[in-house]
C-alpha cells in the first residue's frame, strides 16, 4: 500500500507588527487581548493596511525555496463563522497567491536527496486562540484570546509527493532549518509552524488531518492516521473523504463534525487593500548562506564527513555553535557535536545556546591531547550539562578531571591492572586462546571496570595482547 | 476647544437616533456649527448603531478619521442620525428606530440610507451634516429633502471609521442646504489617510467659486430613459436648459453600459455587504449572544433577530452570488460589467467635463410604499454608475415636480469635486 | 429559478436563520431579483476589472495597542482578560 502525504505548513514571520495593523506580535509573555487594537478586533470600520515587511519576508522565502512569483497576486477574503474570527473572514490568498511552485531537496532513504516540489507559498493573518472551558452541555462556554489575531502567516503547501511519516519528518526539519537561516521565523516561539497534513493510500480517498500544532508531532500523527487507514482497508470498510483533527495528548486524529464539512468560504478579493506587483523586488532580496551551501562549505573547510555536516547544519544555533568551537579541531568537534552532544542536549530538551562555549571547547581540547578518555569526557560533558541546568555555574573540565580523578591511566600503572585481570579471570583467557571471539571484549572490560574508564580501551587491548605474548 | 453648543431642538422628523444635547466643539472653520454625523460613522464615546438592533448598545472606542477632521475643525458634534438598517435601502425605513419623516413633506420618506442626515439638514436642525453613499445614499436623500449632496471621488475621503456596507464603492459626503456649506464640510474632511489603504494623496480642495461657462456637460439618453418619472424628467430638462444659459455647452450622448449598472451594483454591494456583516456575533460589542446555546445556533439566532428583513435578504443574496457554482454567473460577471460602466465614463469624459441628468427616476414616497424590493432597488438606477466607476456626483435642488423637490445631478472626473461644486454653485446662484 | 430548498440551503451557508414563513416569501422575492441580474449573462467575461491602486503598504512599526479596558469595555462577560463565546466544541 503506496502511502501519499502533502503537507500546508503554516509559519509565523517574525515581523515586529501584525500583517494588518500596528500591534505588536510580541505578546507571549503578557495577559490575554492585551496586544489588540480596533483593527485585529476586527472593530466596525476599521480597515487593514498590509506590513511591506511581512511581504518582503514571504518574499525571502519565495526566493529561497525556488518559486516563481507572478507579476500580480492579491489577498481574497475567506469567509467562515467562528469566534478566533473577529471579522468573521480570514485575509488570505486564493486564487492569485504571492508564490508558485518551488522545491526543497530533501534527504532521502538512502542518504541521497529527492526533490519534494510545492504548490505555493501565500500570506494570510493567524486566528485568535480559544480556551474551552466549562462542563456539561449547557455550562460550556469558550474564551477568546485575540493577541494573535493578525499574525503574519506564510503557507506552504507542498505536491503530494512525501511517502512517509520519517520522510514527512525530514522535510520538516529541513523547511525549518531553512525559515531559520533565512531569519523569518523564531523557532522559540511556541506555535510558530503548525502542519496541516493531506494522507492517502493510493487507489483511496484522502484525509486531511489539522492541528499538528508542533513540527516534532508530525511524525506520530501522520504514523497514526497511516495506520488507521491501513487498519480500514483491510477490513474493508470504507475511507471517506474528510478532515480529522490531531489530538496531541491522546496522539490520534478524531473525525471532524459534518457541519464543519459544509464550508462554502465564498472567496473574493479583499476590497480594501491593493493587488500586490512586487516580482521585480525578488532579485533585489539578499539571501543568507542556506543549509545546503553551508553543508557542502563544511565539507570543504573542515575535512568532515557529509553526513556530520548534515545534522550540524540542520540548525542554525547548531551551525553557529560548532563554527565557535570547530576551527583547531574539527575532526573531534564534528563526532562529538553531531554523535553525542546533540544526544546528551536532546536527552535534556535542552537547546544548543545554552551549552557553554569555553567549557566544551576545553573539554574537546582534552579529548584531543589525550588526556581523558571518551568515557570519562562523556561523563563530564553530563556533569557540565546538569550544573547549566540546574542554574549552577558549570566547573572547568581541569577542575571536574582533577576533583573526581579522571585523568587517563597509563602505561605501566595500566600493565599492573591488566595483568591482575588476567590473573583472576583464567576461563576467558584459555577462551581467548582457543580463538573465541568476544572473550577479549570480556577481558577489556574487566579492566576498565577496575580502572573506572580511565583507560583506553585500546591500549588495554593492546596490552592484553603483548602480556599473554610472553 | 472648551466651549459647548447646546443643541435641545425638538425632533420631529425623528432624524436623530442619538443627540447629544450638550456638544463640545473648539476653534476652525467650523467653530461652533452643529454638524450632524450619521450613525454608521465611528464617534468614540458615542454610541453608533448603523440604525440596527445588532449594533445596539456599541459605544466604539476610536474616532473615524473624518470625527477627528471635524473636532480638529471646531465643529460641534450634536447627534446621529437615522439611516437604513446598515445603508441598505432607499427610504430610511429600515432602519430598528423608526422612519425619518421628510421635512418637504412628513407623510411622505426622505430617501436614504441617508435620510436622518438630510432630514436634520432639510428642517435646519443642524447646518451641515455627513451622510454616507454607496449607491445613492446622499444624493438620493438630498434630492428628496431639496438640499445638496455630495459624493466625492472614491478614496478622497478616509473610510476609516465607517461601517462597511459595500467597501468598493461608498464614500462619506457632506450634505447642507447650499453648495458653499456642502463645499465648506467637504474640504474639512476630504484628505490622505494611511489607515485606509484606499486614500488617495490629494492638494487640498480649491477655494469654491461659481463656474460654468464655457463647461462641456454631456447629458446620456439613458438618463432620461424608462422608468423616469416624466413630471421629473421635464423639471430637470428645464434645469440642463438653465445651464445652458448659463453658457455651459449641452451634448446629447450616450451611455450603453447603464443597462447593466444597477445589476452590477446590486450584486457587488450584496456580495461584499455578506461578508463584511459577518462580524456581528455580539460576542466582542453589540447585543450579546445567548452563551445558552452552542456557536452556530447563537451565532444564526442573533443574526436572525438582530438584523432586520432587508439586511438578512442581502446577506442571503450577496452569499448566493459568492457561492460555490454560482461566483461565475454573478460576482464575477458584475465586476466585468464594472469595468464596462468605468470605460463609458472614461470614452464620454473624453469629449465631456460632466454629466448631468436627474438624481433620482421619482419624488419622495409617500411613507410605507415601498414594500417590493426589486422596484425599491430600480430606484437607484441613476446614482449606482457614479460608485461603480468611483466619480464624484453632486445632487442639487433643481426645483420640483409634484410639488416635491426634484435634484439635478452632476457627474465629474475622477477627482474633479472642485469642479462639480463649482458647477452646481453656479446652477445655484443662477437659479435663485 | 431558486426554490424554498436552495434558499434554506444558502441561509445554512450564510448560517441566518429563517422561518419557514420567510422562506416562501424570501424565495418569491429572490426569482423576482435574480431574473433581473440575469441581465449579466450578456456581459462579455474577461473584462475583469482593472486594480486602481497597487502596492499600498505601511512600515513594520508598531503602534499602541487599545488599553485592555477599552478592548473589553463593548463585550459581556469577560473572564480573567479574555472574551466570552459560546461553546464551539
Amino acid at each position: 500500500m503506496t502511502v501519499i502525504i502533502g503537507l500546508e505548513i503554516h509559519c509565523q514571520l517574525n515581523t515586529k507588527t501584525k500583517l494588518f495593523c500596528g500591534c505588536s506580535t510580541d505578546y507571549r509573555d503578557d495577559g490575554p487581548n492585551t496586544h489588540v487594537c480596533p483593527i485585529c478586533l476586527g472593530l466596525p470600520g476599521t480597515l487593514p493596511v498590509t506590513n511591506k515587511q511581512a511581504v518582503l519576508y514571504a518574499l525571502k522565502v519565495a526566493k529561497a525555496l525556488h518559486c516563481k512569483v507572478p507579476a500580480f497576486s492579491e489577498f481574497a477574503r475567506k469567509n467562515y463563522f467562528y469566534p478566533d474570527l473577529p471579522k468573521a473572514f480570514q485575509i488570505t490568498q486564493y486564487d492569485k497567491p504571492l508564490a508558485l511552485g518551488g522545491y526543497i531537496d530533501n534527504e532521502a532513504e538512502n542518504g541521497g536527496e529527492k526533490r519534494v516540489e510545492l504548490t505555493r507559498i501565500h500570506m494570510e493573518e493567524d486566528p485568535g486562540r480559544l480556551v474551552h472551558k466549562g462542563s456539561g452541555d449547557r455550562g460550556r462556554y469558550t474564551l477568546v484570546d485575540y493577541n494573535r489575531s493578525g499574525v503574519p502567516l506564510i503557507e506552504i503547501v507542498t505536491e503530494p509527493q512525501l511517502s512517509s511519516p520519517k520522510e514527512a519528518r525530514r522535510f520538516l526539519n529541513k523547511l525549518r532549518a531553512t525559515l531559520e537561516y533565512l531569519g523569518i521565523y523564531d523557532s522559540e516561539r511556541e506555535g510558530s509552524l503548525r502542519v496541516d497534513a493531506n494522507i492517502s493510500i493510493k487507489g483511496y480517498e484522502r484525509v486531511e488531518v489539522k492541528n499538528i500544532t508542533s513540527y516534532k508531532g508530525v511524525e506520530k500523527a501522520l504514523t497514526f492516521e497511516i495506520t488507521r487507514q491501513k487498519g480500514m482497508i483491510r477490513r474493508n470498510a470504507q475511507i471517506v473523504r474528510e478532515t480529522r483533527h490531531y489530538q496531541e495528548a491522546r496522539g490520534v486524529t478524531t473525525s471532524a463534525r459534518s457541519k464543519e464539512m459544509e464550508h462554502d468560504y465564498r472567496y473574493f478579493p479583499e476590497p480594501d487593500l491593493a493587488p500586490l506587483e512586487v516580482s521585480s523586488w525578488v532579485d533585489e532580496i539578499p539571501l543568507p548562506e542556506l543549509p545546503d551551501a553551508r553543508r557542502d562549505r563544511f565539507v570543504q573547510q573542515y575535512g568532515i564527513s557529509q553526513n556530520h555536516a548534515r545534522t550540524l547544519t540542520g540548525d542554525l544555533k547548531l551551525a553557529e555553535f560548532f563554527e565557535e568551537i570547530a576551527s583547531d579541531m574539527p575532526e573531534i568537534a564534528a563526532p562529538w557535536t553531531a554523535d553525542i552532544l546533540l544526544g546528551e542536549l536532546n536527552y535534556r530538551d535542552m537547546p544548543v545556546t545554552k551549552v557553554p562555549v569555553p567549557h566544551y571547547g576545553a573539554l574537546l581540547l582534552e579529548v584531543k591531547k589525550g588526556s581523558v578518555t571518551d568515557t570519562s569526557a562523556v561523563e563530564i560533558l553530563r556533569l557540565i550539562l546538569n550544573q547549566v541546568m540546574e542554574g549552577q555555574q558549570p566547573e572547568m573540565p581541569g577542575e571536574i578531571i582533577a576533583r573526581l580523578g579522571l585523568s587517563k591511566e597509563k602505561g605501566d600503572s595500566i600493565v599492573d591492572t591488566v595483568a591482575s585481570v588476567l590473573r583472576e579471570n583464567e576461563a576467558a583467557v584459555a577462551d581467548h586462546r582457543a580463538g573465541k571471539a568476544g572473550a577479549i571484549n570480556f577481558l577489556v572490560g574487566q579492566v576498565m571496570k577496575a580502572t573506572r574508564g580511565r583507560a583506553d580501551p585500546k591500549e588495554i587491548a593492546k596490552i592484553i595482547a603483548d602480556l599473554l605474548k610472553e | 476647544m472648551g466651549s459647548r453648543y447646546s443643541f435641545d431642538n425638538p425632533d420631529p422628523h425623528n432624524a436623530f437616533i442619538t443627540i447629544c444635547r450638550e456638544a463640545e466643539y473648539g476653534e476652525g472653520p467650523l467653530s461652533g456649527i452643529p454638524v450632524a454625523v450619521k450613525d454608521n460613522i465611528s464617534t468614540a464615546g458615542i454610541e453608533t448603531t448603523c440604525g440596527s438592533n445588532i449594533l445596539k448598545g456599541y459605544i466604539p472606542p476610536y474616532d473615524a478619521h473624518v470625527i477627528t477632521h471635524l473636532r480638529s475643525a471646531g465643529a460641534a458634534i450634536v447627534g446621529k442620525t437615522n439611516m437604513d438598517e446598515f445603508g441598505m435601502g432607499t427610504t430610511t425605513e429600515s432602519s430598528a428606530f423608526g422612519p425619518t419623516l421628510n421635512p418637504a413633506d412628513p407623510t411622505r420618506a426622505p430617501g436614504g440610507s441617508s435620510g436622518g442626515s438630510a432630514a436634520a439638514v432639510a428642517s435646519g436642525m443642524v447646518q451641515m451634516a455627513l451622510g454616507t453613499d454607496t449607491g445613492g445614499s446622499i444624493r438620493c436623500p438630498a434630492s428628496f429633502c431639496g438640499i445638496v449632496g455630495l459624493k466625492p471621488t472614491y478614496g478622497r475621503v478616509s473610510r476609516y471609521g465607517l461601517i462597511a456596507y459595500a467597501n468598493s464603492m461608498e464614500q462619506i459626503g457632506p450634505l447642507a442646504g447650499n453648495v458653499r456649506d456642502c463645499a465648506l464640510l467637504y474640504s474639512v474632511i476630504a484628505g490622505y489617510d494611511p489607515r485606509d489603504g484606499t486614500s488617495l494623496d490629494l492638494p487640498a480642495p480649491a477655494p469654491l467659486k461659481a463656474e460654468i461657462a464655457g463647461k462641456r456637460i454631456g447629458v446620456p439618453a439613458e438618463f432620461f430613459g424608462e422608468g423616469v418619472d416624466p413630471a421629473v424628467a421635464k423639471t430637470v430638462q428645464s434645469g440642463i436648459d438653465r445651464l445652458e444659459g448659463l453658457g455651459a455647452e449641452i451634448i446629447s450622448c450616450s451611455m450603453p453600459s447603464m443597462q447593466y449598472a444597477l445589476a452590477a451594483y446590486y450584486v457587488t454591494s450584496m456580495s461584499e455587504a455578506s461578508s463584511n456583516l459577518g462580524r456581528y456575533d455580539g460576542v466582542r460589542y453589540g447585543t450579546a449572544p445567548d452563551f445558552v446555546r452552542s456557536w452556530h445556533d447563537a451565532y444564526s439566532h442573533i443574526r436572525k433577530s438582530g438584523f432586520g428583513e432587508e439586511v438578512r435578504r442581502r446577506i442571503l443574496l450577496g452569499s448566493f452570488a459568492l457561492s460555490a457554482g454560482y461566483q461565475g454567473k454573478y460576482y464575477a460577471k458584475a465586476q466585468a460589467a464594472r469595468q464596462m460602466v468605468r470605460n463609458d465614463f472614461a470614452r464620454l469624459f473624453e469629449t465631456v467635463d460632466m454629466l448631468a441628468g436627474p438624481t433620482m427616476p421619482c419624488v419622495a414616497l409617500p411613507l410605507g410604499e415601498t414594500s417590493d424590493p426589486l422596484s425599491m432597488y430600480l430606484a437607484d438606477i441613476l446614482t449606482v454608475p457614479a460608485n461603480l466607476a468611483g466619480v464624484p456626483a453632486i445632487s442639487v435642488p433643481c426645483g420640483t415636480a409634484h410639488n416635491l423637490p426634484v435634484g439635478l445631478q452632476l457627474i465629474g472626473k475622477h477627482r474633479s469635486e472642485d469642479e462639480i461644486l463649482s458647477a452646481a454653485l453656479a446652477f445655484e446662484e443662477g437659479s435663485v | 429559478m431558486v426554490s424554498k430548498e436552495d434558499v434554506a440551503h444558502i441561509a445554512t451557508i450564510a448560517d441566518i436563520g429563517v422561518d419557514e414563513s420567510e422562506l416562501d416569501l424570501f424565495t418569491g422575492q429572490f426569482n423576482a431579483i435574480l431574473d433581473y441580474f440575469d441581465v449579466l449573462d450578456s456581459v462579455p467575461i474577461g473584462g475583469d476589472a482593472a486594480p486602481l491602486r497597487k502596492n499600498v503598504f505601511r512600515d513594520d512599526e508598531v503602534v499602541p495597542s487599545l488599553s485592555h479596558d477599552e478592548v473589553l469595555m463593548n463585550a459581556t462577560d469577560p473572564e480573567d482578560g479574555f472574551i466570552r463565546a459560546p461553546r464551539v466544541i
